[in-house]
């Protein structure tokens, strides 16, 4: 059995030419998406994320400047190419205007963190006010014994303050999900809308 | 001028220029069939169970290439007509499905034939709609028209609950201009990229063993012309996917027919060895590429859709462009024509051409007739011959549904109907009764399975109703074939339940219905009950073939499988010889 494949006078050699779609890597995507307020358009989007068998990590939603516009920010952890099918898909939603990717694109992002933290001593207080200070937190609620603190920032400052808090017994914690916008000073040219 | 919601929801429909309703009434949609009745000029077919009124607008639409329109009540008869949304959905059907909903105060109550269709269809329409107020009612009503038939066709559905066809309202019906305004973020794209379309031309003009493959995209964008004019100019072979039949005529002496799982031999043999591959509205289906990494292995490929997200889905490309079909091959041809003064196609083009006749006549399509035994090959040709060629077929979903897309030869884009994404058994039969309405100049034969036909038969009395003369020929193996075939492939012949061998007269079943009824089980037979089929012109006919039970639709590429492992003919495997030393 020869391993060519051809025509007359020409023959190919069968070499294995791997078309199929490579898979890409697997990380953290952050996708923008700029959609008109309408009945189930979050539902649309989670169907569309959760048939692809994704998780939505983070969502954040809210309304514009623009009379029934609202920008969702949504985390998924995904495979490159599948994300990429993702956006064009939401791309095609007709409730969509725009849905961008910013995992690559220099952009700015910030959550917002409320974590109430067990402060029952002095030294409790002292420690985790000095912490609040360097994060440039603000206590916002205060109890005998406790403290709720809110913190904005990017995901590792975030990260790095609850990890300081948790020896102290964090009662509870809520995060927005994180908002994103891409930077003006690094537009990029190709970027598709 | 104030009017009921269910006068405004008629007025909007007539004026998309919609002639025809498949529906069923019920509790929440009464209003609208009351509307309908008062006004009067809407013809509406009354079909006897929702799943069919959904296919009926399926193959009127898939037919005419207008948007067909069904109409369901809420609860069970939303369900009801799930399938068909679905089926619409895989094969970019523009279908506009209207349904009651219980009234607005009673939405999420769990209420008397409640049930969320816009949540159950969220993942298989284009798009749908809960009208919550009279005013945005015809606004959503043309918005559904819209989307369902510009950019990739399919499936909209139209949710209205009760108490809004109640309400009166002087609301105007909105103009085409509005529903754009309407609907800011969807711009399909038509033109295509000129500078990827520059880099097609120039692939083409180079290639040395080029093809064609060519699906639904092509048929729903009205492609034929530019399709027969770029094959004809550059000599490319054409091979069709089964929704693509028809958009290149299998007459044609360019024509590869079919390719994928039940393609032809040479229609596989001339992707396997393509240098270059030009996609045009196809999908890269796994029931086309069978493993797609020895997919046209050694091809470049050029893919032409209007769906983005279709685009790298399955399969990378090499010059991805997005647009109308139409449009892009136009330009396209254009192109090639502005470089052709100092370009031509390489002379060894012929060469290709050549090695293709030579496998057309290597493995040419063919099985092996009998005199004692119906073979149901012998039966679709016969249709074929009885027809001229010139019918509208639709199909079921199995062994029929292939022999009917090999043996019977399609010259014109929207003959062949079938369900091709979702393979629906069930869908032939409702949707000839709607291309029929659609097409009433063309002669419709609805090629069945005996079991496909059991799933939707009632329709044969909403034929008898109208007075619709489609004919089926029911290719009664007495099986689940399709699925008794792979139990014999590839299961050691365990024949798990598919044996259908009890199963209704079906003669005596047509004749009840008011239908006529016929049945051959020798072949001399099958040419005279055609025949009688063809006079009768005024009610359906339902014809019983009876076939050997045990043919086997070859050749065939065993699911994911690479084309190299294709089966050509039984007990005989396409062995490496045949297949490589190809010359
Ligand atoms: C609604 C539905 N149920 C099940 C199947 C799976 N299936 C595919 S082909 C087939 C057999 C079809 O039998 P028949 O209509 O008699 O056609 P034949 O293959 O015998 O020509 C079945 C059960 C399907 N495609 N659709």
């Amino acid at each position: 059995m020869a391993d060519t494949v051809g025509v007359e006078g020409i023959k190919a050699v069968k070499a294995p030419r791997f078309r199929e779609l490579k898979k890409g890597e697997t990380r953290k995507h952050i996708i923008n998406v700029l959609v008109r307020n309408e009945l189930g358009v979050l539902a649309r989007i989670a169907t569309l994320i959760a048939g692809k068998g994704y998780n939505i990590e983070g969502l954040s939603v809210g309304e514009t400047h623009e009379k029934g516009l609202s920008r969702m920010t949504i985390e998924v952890i995904g495979d490159d190419i599948v994300i990429d099918q993702v956006v064009k898909q939401l791309r095609k939603l007709i409730d969509t205007l725009k849905v961008r990717d910013l995992t690559d694109v220099p952009h700015v992002e910030r959550e917002l963190v409320l974590v109430k933290v067990h402060a029952p001593t002095s030294r409790a207080r002292d420690e985790i006010l000095r912490i609040v200070e360097i994060f440039r937190g603000k206590v916002v609620d205060v109890s005998p014994e406790t403290y709720t603190i809110e913190i904005t920032g990017d995901e590792d400052k975030i990260n790095a303050f609850i990890e300081l808090l948790k020896p102290f017994g964090i009662k509870e914690l809520a995060r927005t999900g994180k908002i994103a916008m891409r930077r003006e000073l690094f537009v990029e040219e190709n970027l598709q809308e | 001028m104030s009017r009921k919601g269910a006068d405004i929801v008629i007025e909007t429909l007539k004026k998309e220029g919609v002639e025809v309703i498949f529906g069923l009434p019920g509790g929440a949609i009464m209003e609208v069939y009351d509307a309908l009745y008062r006004d009067g000029s809407l013809l509406h077919v009354l079909a006897r169970h929702e799943q069919g009124a959904g296919h009926m607008a399926e193959g009127y639409a898939k037919a005419t290439g207008k948007v067909g329109v069904a109409m369901t009540t809420s609860g069970p008869g939303a369900t009801n007509i799930v399938t068909a949304i679905a089926d619409a959905y895989m094969d970019s059907v523009p279908i506009v499905v209207i349904t009651g909903q219980v009234p607005t105060h009673l939405i999420g109550n769990d209420a008397f034939q409640e049930v969320d269709i816009v949540g159950i269809t969220r993942p298989i329409t284009k798009h749908n709609f809960l009208v919550r107020n009279i005013e945005e009612l015809p606004l959503m009503i043309r918005e559904a028209f819209y989307i369902a038939k510009t950019g990739r066709p399919g499936p909209v559905l139209v949710d209205i609950p009760k108490d809004i066809t109640q309400q009166l309202s002087d609301v105007p019906i909105p103009s085409e201009k509005e529903v754009k305004e309407a609907l800011p973020g969807y711009k399909p794209h038509v033109e295509g990229n000129i500078q990827q379309i520059k880099k097609a031309a120039k692939l083409i003009m180079e290639a040395k063993r080029p093809v064609l493959y060519v699906g639904g995209g092509a048929v729903n964008a009205e492609a034929q012309e530019e399709l027969i004019q770029l094959a004809e100019m550059m000599r490319i072979p054409v091979a069709t996917t089964t929704q693509g039949k028809g958009a290149f005529p299998e007459n044609h002496p360019l024509s590869l027919r079919m390719l994928g799982m039940h393609g032809t031999y040479y229609a596989n043999m001339a992707v396997y060895n393509a240098d270059l591959l030009i996609a045009v509205g196809a999908r890269f289906d796994d029931r086309v590429t069978g493993k797609v990494d020895e997919f046209a292995p050694d091809a470049k490929i050029i893919h032409i859709d209007i769906d983005p997200a279709s685009i790298s889905k399955n399969i990378t490309v090499d010059v991805p462009i997005v647009g109308d079909v139409k449009i892009v091959l136009g330009k396209l041809i254009g192109e090639i024509k502005r470089k052709g003064a100092k370009l031509r196609y390489p002379e060894d083009r012929e060469d290709w051409i050549a090695q293709i006749e030579k496998w057309k006549k290597m493995y040419p399509l063919t099985y092996k007739n009998s005199k004692e035994v119906i073979k149901p090959q012998y039966v679709i040709e016969q249709i074929y011959e009885i027809t001229n060629g010139d019918a509208i077929i639709t199909a079921g979903v199995g062994q029929h549904q292939m022999w009917a897309a090999m043996y019977y030869r399609y010259s014109f884009p929207r003959q062949f109907l079938n369900s091709g994404g979702l393979g629906t058994m069930g869908f032939g039969l409702p949707s000839a009764i709607g291309a029929k309405v659609g097409r009433p100049d063309k002669e419709v034969f609805c090629i069945d399975g005996d079991g496909s036909f059991l799933m939707t038969m009632q329709e044969i009395i909403t034929a008898v109703q109208y007075k619709i003369p489609i004919k089926v020929a029911i290719v009664n193996n007495a099986y689940l074939g399709m699925v008794r075939q792979w139990q014999e492939l590839f299961y050691d012949r365990r024949y798990s339940e598919v044996d259908l061998s009890l199963q209704p007269d079906f003669v005596k079943l047509a004749e009840s219905m008011g239908a006529v009824g016929f049945r051959a089980e020798k072949p001399k037979e099958v040419k005279e009950i055609l025949a009688e089929a063809m006079k009768v012109e005024d009610k359906p006919v339902i014809m019983d073939f009876v076939v050997d039970r045990e043919e086997n639709v070859l050749p065939m590429v065993p699911a994911g499988k690479s084309y190299r492992d294709m089966i050509l003919e039984d007990g005989k495997d396409a062995d490496a010889e045949t297949m490589y030393l190809v010359g």
